[in-house]
């Protein structure tokens, strides 16, 4: 098993503490209607776990903000994605 | 109404930084919006740098720029599980006093262009998010930011905001990008003492090492590897099409630790120091998942109007040259006072047709579909391709003769006779 977290822990972030830039639209539509969860595997810093009542949670801390889950919810559409505001987020030493 | 500027650049990575540089050299005033804490921090890539196109604007780049290492030897390996096929070009050409290619990090080499965009005059702001265009009668006039009071406003608003490209989605000038036309990479980059990067590969001083590399460590997925020399540093990654990660089931991550410990790869990054993790998506749609590029008040440079050559591991020389090439379209205009309407801007988009960026689109117009449609480039043929030389290469008392034809055999049975010649003519036409 990969420790995800471990990677993460490398990276520099100023999380906007409260103020998340991905939210789920509705998440009653994870868990009634979408059958695969794509989120929940592709996305490169595990953001979305699969919840014990089937659905999905989404925690942005530790997001890339590659876009990935934006773009890879393309039946349902329910990924709401904007930027961090300015200066918050994920903040690449190397890039 | 505010301070209004002849050009507004959302964004300061290679495209946008071309944009502004030029433009502000060119003495237009011209401000630059970055979200980023510095420029650079927003940004990910491979990277290598493709010196021609920074050349034609900042000529003398090599005299401060913050490059690693140039590069003299390519290798293109193709995995099977415990083995790689490859081949190598290696030149002391490539030592020349102009070196053609170089691995650089984003976050300086981005922090450094965009000082020469300050030192050209161009005003850059960061910490900034662009949240929305101002538009009047259809035509872009501004943006607006999150920061207080935010309004600001411009004859012509370049959008190099990257591949997610949100303005341009909101504003309608095109659709949402596609799974199938964008790959997600990931990438880590790891520590080791300037003398053992040297000794693993084989170079003095500068000289680096490129090695791009696909195969069974994508699953069958379409997708490629990649280990780049730095100087005292080795970045390596894999990236694979979403609409694939979407099927596969797969997490990138997997797929990274399996790329960093297969046998050919793990020796080359034994002991470093993994010291960042990072994740970025990258718009290999090519020429036909180009969008309109430009409008009444704006244009698209960069990733944000998908400009990738996946095929030849372009991108950052393409978003360069249309940053500069954007920006040359509005001096022109602002020279002959002409107004930034879409009829006067598409003389950018003429010259990107003249020049290689939609030249090398437009040769591999139909390589994405292609290797869409046809995983098995991506699956069997590694495999077959390994275990051939595997046979060929193991003396067993076997005869050659024999060998070829269980070779031969193995190929047919795979894809049949009709397939492997029907492979070929698609490969050939979706390169030609």
């Amino acid at each position: 098993m990969i420790k995800i977290e471990e990677k993460l822990f490398q990276n520099r972030y100023r999380v906007d503490e409260g103020r998340p830039h991905i939210q789920i639209a509705n998440p009653s539509v994870c868990t009634d209607s979408c059958k695969i969860q794509a989120c929940t595997f592709a996305c490169p810093a595990a953001c979305y776990t699969t919840t014990e009542a089937g659905g999905v949670e989404l925690n942005t801390d530790g997001c890339l903000e590659c876009g990935t889950c934006r773009i890879i919810c393309s039946e349902e559409h329910n990924v709401e994605w904007a930027y961090p505001r300015g200066g918050h987020g994920i903040l690449f030493k190397f890039g | 109404m505010a301070e209004k500027f002849d050009a507004i650049i959302v964004g300061a990575g290679p495209a946008g930084n071309a944009a502004a540089y030029t433009l502000a050299k060119a003495g237009l005033n011209i401000l630059q919006l970055e979200r980023g804490e510095t420029p650079g921090t927003k940004n990910v890539q491979g990277a290598i740098l493709y010196a021609d196109a920074l050349e034609r604007i900042i000529p003398d780049f090599r005299d401060d720029a913050p490059l690693e290492r140039h590069i003299i030897e390519q290798r293109m390996w193709v995995l099977d599980d415990r083995s790689f096929i490859g081949s190598n070009y290696r030149s002391d050409d490539f030592n020349s006093e102009k070196p053609n290619r170089y691995t650089i990090l984003r976050a300086p080499f981005d922090k450094w262009f965009s000082g020469k965009v300050k030192e050209a005059g161009g005003l850059v702001i960061c910490e900034t998010t662009v949240t929305e265009l101002i538009r009047e009668n259809g035509k872009v006039i501004g943006v607006r930011t999150d920061r207080e009071g935010g309004d600001i406003y411009a004859d012509v608003v370049i959008l190099a905001d990257g591949v997610n490209s949100l303005l341009a989605t909101k504003a309608g000038f095109h659709d949402e990008i596609e799974p199938k036309n964008v790959a997600l990479a990931v990438k880590e980059i790891h520590f080791l003492p300037q003398e053992v990067v040297e000794s693993r590969f084989n170079v003095k001083g500068d000289e680096g090492v490129v090695i791009e590399i696909f195969g069974s460590v994508t699953h069958g997925m379409v997708g490629t590897a990649f280990l780049y020399t730095n100087r005292e540093s080795i970045t390596l990654g894999i990236g694979c099409m979403v609409s694939d990660f979407k099927k596969g089931g797969i997490a990138p991550y997997t797929l990274l630790e399996e790329l960093k410990a297969h046998p050919a790869i793990a020796p080359l990054i034994e002991g470093g120091e993994m010291k960042e993790y990072a994740a970025h998506l990258i718009p290999e749609g090519g020429y036909k998942a180009v969008p309109q590029m430009f409008g009444d008040g704006w244009m698209l440079v960069g990733d944000s109007a998908g400009l990738v050559n996946a095929a030849h591991r372009e991108g950052s020389n393409l978003a360069m040259t249309s940053g500069r090439l954007a920006a040359e379209t509005v001096i022109a205009l602002k020279n002959e006072a002409m107004p930034c309407t879409a009829a006067h801007l598409a003389r950018y988009k003429r010259a990107m047709d003249d020049s290689f960026v939609m030249k090398d689109l437009r040769k591999y117009r139909e390589l994405p579909d292609t290797l869409h449609n046809n995983p098995q480039f991506f699956s069997v043929y590694p495999q077959l391709l390994n275990r051939a030389a595997h046979t060929m290469l193991t003396v067993d008392g076997e005869d050659k003769h024999s060998k070829e034809k269980s070779i031969r055999k193995s190929f047919v049975q795979r894809r049949t006779l009709w397939g492997l010649m029907g492979d070929a003519f698609r490969m050939w036409r979706a390169t030609r």
